[in-house]
């Protein structure tokens, strides 16, 4: 297989009908990297990575590995392995002729195809199972096989499709590990497409926020969760929160705005433009439950409000909080018990309170479509 | 918490209904199979003038070599239009299942010839295919041929009737099964480096097998039981005397029990090919495919 030094999506679309599900896309991907599309389905990541595996056509741009223009080739001379969302085993085969159905097509011999078999059967820990048939494996060992399968080709590209999207909780964390201890034991330049944030976060080299066809934000996972540069995908990396708020002052440094209660919070903005904002401008304050404070000492930003509702979370509560004069309910962690009905006091850093200029047109999915590290009801509820 | 006594007290109440509903289905069973099957055996152990029982009918049938040699042209008739068909049919609907353009007008021109009845496709066939029709005529002006070719009422003749009726029914069977894989197993075949050919030997045919056979099954029954077609583009009397027109002689003898005794042979004969393809089928399923019970 042709290792992946530089392969590149350049303007890549695809339209189905009049919808286009994929519009301009702009990738490059480094040989080696892990890198991840993340965003709500519709979003066109699964279009890109079919596109990008041959299994879709391009309507327009082109796929150039290693400097050389590929869209025209079928799926099969690309030289990618993929793992499909449902794990697409043959269910006529054994695991182990399922893993060398790859090996018998590329005509190696028969012992380097045992050896190889074996060997990739040991990396996913199946080398015991080899004689079952599909619908005699877990859930886990389906997906293992999947991955088995793949890397025994040794691909340019992986290519991982929602992967961990049909395992349970448990086993999504185990197969997460796995997937990661496997791309750094062999090194393979992996895409991986997913609608769960914290699988991007944690495994990815690159994230690659995608909405409605194209790249909403791109950038190292630190980037996208510290630093999102826009309201949808601060919504997808869980800045459950959004104050409305008018511009007072606004500095190089941060920005003042006031709330509808009056109080006074600083803040800042990764947006571009926001350098723009004038006094009186309606912005959107965005922060992250889990990021309030109760300890607010130094933080400069205060909120007081009524508790409605308290979650326990493990590690933390979650408390529903109204504000009182405007309406507003906000979520807040704190790390000891709260009482329904009190009042409290909290913080939050006034380099972790982000403000976005309000969307005209936030689609109707992106809130019920973001999804956080912790599963809330109250934010099912809002 | 009500619902709880109410669905145990139910429940011989659902078996009743259940039985009640399967009824009419049960009736039609029984008056239009179970009956004609007890009638016509007893009627096969008679002899022509009502006596019995004898075994006559049986011992005629199978010392006559000529009779005997119906079964060979029966199977001759009938096995290689069935294997002929299934071989057109699944790659084709294999290919149809890739999505190709204007797929629903070319799978409704495929199957339009199930609404023609046997009648219709013999006088197109005369058209088409005798001496002066449009198919010998073509290969003569293409100098494929010095002279036309006989493809009607002979053994070729059968077989091109048998393959035109039973083609929609067979390609209609092979597509619907075909549809019910899951198309990510063709994609994940791709993704390993198979093209389609290998994807279609390798994946698509194995998986699809237990329906073709079931395709094979009908198909081959339905052929076998030829009679029609063979009165009117075969040779009934020479080269195409099948089982069901060495029946039909002998009840235009007024030899009903003869007749019934050859068409019982038929469907023992039919039962055995069925029988014997099922059980590959249990067996290639039990192998592989099901692939027994899902792991813990």
């Amino acid at each position: 297989m042709e290792a992946i030094q530089k392969l590149q999506m350049k303007g890549v679309t695809r339209r189905f009908g009049a919808a286009t599900a994929l519009d301009h896309f702009d990738l490059e991907i480094a040989g080696g990297s892990f890198v991840s599309l993340l965003g709500p389905s519709g979003c066109g990541k699964t279009t890109a990575l079919n596109c990008l595996a041959g299994l879709l056509e391009l309507s327009e741009g082109e796929i150039i590995l290693n400097g050389r223009a590929i869209q025209h080739l079928p799926a099969e001379k690309r030289g990618f392995g993929m793992v499909f969302q449902n794990y697409a085993l043959f269910p006529h085969l054994t695991a182990f002729r399922n893993v060398v159905y790859g090996l018998e097509l590329r005509r190696v011999n028969r012992e380097e195809r045992a050896r190889r078999v074996k060997k990739a059967l040991e990396i996913v820990h199946l080398e015991a199972f080899e004689k079952r048939y599909p619908a005699q494996l877990s859930g886990g060992q389906q997906q293992r096989l999947a991955l088995a399968r793949t890397i025994v080709l040794e691909p340019g590209l992986l290519l991982l499709d929602e992967p961990l999207s049909n395992l349970d909780a448990n086993l999504r964390n185990e197969m997460r590990i796995e997937i990661k201890r496997i791309h750094d034991e062999l090194g393979l330049t992996t895409l991986y497409v997913t609608h769960d944030q914290s699988e991007a976060l944690s495994l990815s080299d690159l994230v690659v926020v995608m909405r409605l066809g194209h790249i909403e934000q791109l950038g190292t996972p630190q980037e996208i969760y510290t630093r999102p540069r826009s309201l949808y995908v601060a919504n997808f990396m869980g800045y459950a929160n959004q104050l409305p708020v008018t511009v007072v002052e606004n500095s190089n440094q941060e920005c003042v705005v006031r709330t509808a209660a009056g109080d006074e919070l600083r803040g800042v903005s990764t947006v571009e433009g926001s350098r723009a904002w004038q006094p009186g401008q309606q912005v959107l304050a965005s922060f992250r439950p889990d990021e309030t404070r109760s300890d607010f000492k130094d933080s400069g930003n205060r909120l007081r409000g009524k508790v409605r509702l308290v979650e326990y979370l493990g590690k933390a509560y979650e408390a529903l909080v109204d504000l009182g004069k405007g309406g507003q309910q906000l979520l807040v962690h704190s790390p000891v018990a709260l009482d329904s009905g009190a009042e409290i006091e909290f913080g939050i850093a006034r380099a972790r309170l982000l403000l976005f200029p309000p969307e005209n047109a936030t689609p109707a999915s992106s809130a019920a479509m973001a999804p956080r590290a912790e599963e809330s009801a109250i934010e099912g509820r809002r | 918490m009500a619902a709880l006594p109410s669905t145990s007290a139910r429940r011989p109440r659902i078996a009743w209904s259940a039985l009640l509903l399967s009824l009419p289905a049960l009736l039609v069973v029984l008056v239009l199979f179970i009956y004609p099957f007890i009638f016509g055996f007893n009627l096969s152990l008679q002899d022509v003038d009502g006596s019995g029982p004898t075994l006559v009918n049986y011992s005629s049938f199978f010392s006559d070599p000529a009779q005997i040699d119906t079964i060979r042209i029966t199977f001759t008739v009938a096995l290689p239009v069935t294997i002929f068909t299934l071989a057109i049919c699944t790659p084709l609907a294999y290919f149809m299942r890739q999505g190709v353009k204007f797929e629903r007008l070319i799978t409704i021109l495929l199957i339009l010839p199930m609404t023609l009845g046997t009648v219709m496709v013999a006088q197109a066939m005369e058209r088409y295919f005798g001496p002066v029709g449009w198919f010998n005529q073509l290969l003569l002006w293409l100098h494929l041929l010095s002279s036309p070719i006989n493809m009607l009422h002979n053994w070729l003749g059968v077989e091109i009737g048998l393959f035109i009726l039973g083609f929609p029914f067979v390609f209609l069977l092979l597509v619907g099964y075909m549809s019910s894989i899951n198309p990510d197993m063709e994609k994940a075949s791709r993704m390993l480096g198979a093209n389609i050919w290998q994807t279609f030997w390798r994946v698509v045919f194995p998986l699809s097998l237990p329906g073709i056979m079931v395709a094979f099954c009908l198909n081959f029954v339905a052929n076998f039981g030829v009679f029609a077609t063979d009165q009117l583009v075969g040779d009934p009397a020479g080269a195409t005397h099948v089982l069901s027109v060495a029946a039909y002689d002998a009840f235009s003898n007024n030899n009903w029990p003869q007749a019934t005794a050859i068409s019982l042979i038929m469907g023992v004969l039919e039962l055995l090919v069925v029988v014997l393809i099922l059980w590959l089928r249990g067996w290639i399923v039990r192998g592989s495919v099901i692939g027994g019970v899902k792991g813990a």
